[in-house]
């Protein structure tokens, strides 16, 4: 089975939660081989969310999920920037009927990306 | 300080206000930073300040200022560079990324330029941080004006400006001109961005005065700075369209600061010179055969200007430009619009159905002149105790204050 754990925390708390802590823990999961995919996201002010109706794509500041709109999948992406992402993503195709919200990943301090260790 | 010296002033002053904006776009490209460009870009002014008075002016000030900020640049980051690592090497890469780089030619320049009106005014901003950052950096107004013109405190809107920075920065929102594929939606969002800072201007949505004429002027400069960057139909369909509601802007408010509405204007307080501006404009935006929204409404405008009193207006022609505005970008507020054509082209009967069929959806129930048109048409149809109860509705909806004023006018001219 793989499972997907998905963190959720006040970004007023997380500012000064320890980054080391989490680079460890990633590390020690990653040893073990039980990690797949692991990422830490930037604040939420950087997300942009995507919806596509009737072939019109609209492109939003923030996180605007419908409070019915519930976390159905995910994709890591690879894009140049923000653009490429945007279009990458508009052709995810849940996009016609729910949002897609894209937020950068954050690089943390000392740590090499899941793809890169193994 | 000499005669000479002064009349270098003065010219550093002019290069300032002509092409700060222009060398900041280049500077942004070059450097891939919004806060390092702008440092540079006051570095190179004031080396200028220094250098020019004794050396003389350079041929080419643009190029100049250009090289300098580059250069001021790299050599703080690499100041800096002695105490952190990470920015040593980011000075050796912008110092080889910019080495062997020719001088930007005109084309560049506005290719740059262009990359800021279009990163400025992304849609993955929000609306108000496009609208602070577009004036802030591709006006060139300071933090403190735009405060001021959007009611607001300096620090906040620096916050505001600052955040949207770091989107730029976090969320990797590209220095770019968009793809041909892209493009028609990112201009999109670069209209609104005009037009939401021109109506700021023209019909603020709170406080004392009617109008903030800065903003109009500022949205309308920038209008035609875009046009002659990117002369898209509808590109120069929004220019006309503000040319046209300029071109009222003395006729609209009584000396008392109460909005005339437009059948009431004197006409002859009109800006002629802007109307035939304007009215050119949108032949222009309407031979290109790419009608889009802003076109049709300056079309409907320059109907407007026209004619030489409401009785004399081509109502028909305005009510067909509605319906086609209707079906490529359908809005309850054009529909509202469309009503009050239609009432003028066919009575206030035809007119009522249409409104009461609107506030019946809902849509525009809390929209004051929504109120405000029924009250209009029940006062026409005779229907006086209609039109008051609409009247007060619209009072207790309105946000301006000359708004207010001007709608208990109407309630006590009632009979």
């Amino acid at each position: 089975m793989r499972y997907l754990c998905l963190v959720y925390a006040e970004e007023g708390k997380l500012a000064g939660f320890p980054d080391e802590e989490c680079v460890a823990h990633d590390r020690a999961l990653r040893d073990n081989g039980r990690c797949l995919a692991s990422e830490a996201l930037q604040p939420v002010a950087t997300a942009t969310t995507l919806r596509l109706r009737n072939g019109q794509l609209s492109v939003t500041d923030g996180p605007f999920a419908e409070t019915k709109e519930q976390l159905a999948g995910f994709y890591m992406i690879e894009a140049r920037d923000l653009n490429e992402a945007i279009q990458l993503a508009s052709n995810i195709p849940p996009i016609r009927i729910g949002s897609v919200e894209v937020r950068p990943v954050r690089q943390l301090p000392g740590r090499q990306r899941a793809a890169d260790a193994v | 300080m000499t005669h000479s010296g002064s009349d270098t002033a003065a010219a550093i002053a002019a290069i300032y206000r002509d092409e700060s904006r222009r060398v900041l776009a280049t500077l942004i490209r070059l450097l891939g930073d919004f806060e390092l460009a702008e440092e540079a870009l006051q570095e190179a002014f004031a080396a200028a300040m220094s250098q020019w008075p004794v050396d003389g002016l350079p041929d080419k000030p643009r190029a100049w200022l250009v090289s300098t900020g580059r250069f001021k640049a790299i050599d703080g980051i690499r100041r800096r560079a002695r105490f952190d690592e990470t920015l040593a090497q980011a000075a050796i890469e912008l110092e080889t990324s910019v080495d062997d780089l020719p001088d930007p030619d005109e084309r560049d320049v506005e290719d740059d330029h262009l990359r800021l009106i279009f990163t400025c005014c992304h849609p993955a901003l929000s609306p108000d941080a496009c609208v602070a950052l577009t004036l802030r950096e591709v006006c060139g107004l300071t933090t403190e004006e735009i405060a001021h013109a959007f009611l607001t405190t300096p620090s906040t809107l620096a916050q505001r400006i600052v955040r949207a920075k770091n989107k730029i920065r976090d969320a990797g929102i590209p220095y770019e001109i968009p793809a041909a594929a892209d493009l028609p939606e990112r201009l999109d969002s670069v209209l609104r961005v005009i037009y939401l800072v021109f109506n700021e201007g023209y019909s603020p949505s709170s406080g004392a005065a009617v109008t903030r004429r800065d903003l109009s002027a500022e949205a309308i400069r920038l209008g035609r700075l875009l046009a002659g960057l990117l002369p898209d139909p509808e590109v120069v369909g929004l220019l006309a369209l503000m040319l046209l509601h300029e071109s009222r802007r003395a006729a609209r408010t009584s000396v008392n600061g109460e909005p005339i509405l437009l059948n009431d204007q004197d006409r002859s307080r009109w800006d002629h010179a802007l109307i035939a501006e304007g009215s050119d404009l949108v032949t222009t935006a309407l031979r290109s055969g790419r009608i889009g929204p802003y076109s049709l409404q300056a079309a409907i405008s320059a109907v407007h200007a026209a004619a030489s009193d409401a009785a004399g207006t081509d109502w028909a022609q305005i009510a067909g430009l509605y319906d086609v505005l209707l079906r490529i970008a359908p809005n309850p507020v054009v529909e509202l619009n469309r009503a009050v054509a239609i009432a003028m082209r066919d009575g206030p009967a035809a007119g009522l159905a249409l409104v009461d069929e609107l506030l019946a959806r809902g849509e525009l129930a809390d929209y004051h002149l929504a109120h405000a048109a029924r009250a209009d048409f029940c006062r026409r149809l005779q229907r006086f105790e209609d039109a008051r109860a609409a009247c007060e509705r619209a009072l207790e909806l309105a946000r301006t204050e000359p708004e207010r004023r001007f709608l208990r006018q109407q309630i006590d001219a009632l009979p």
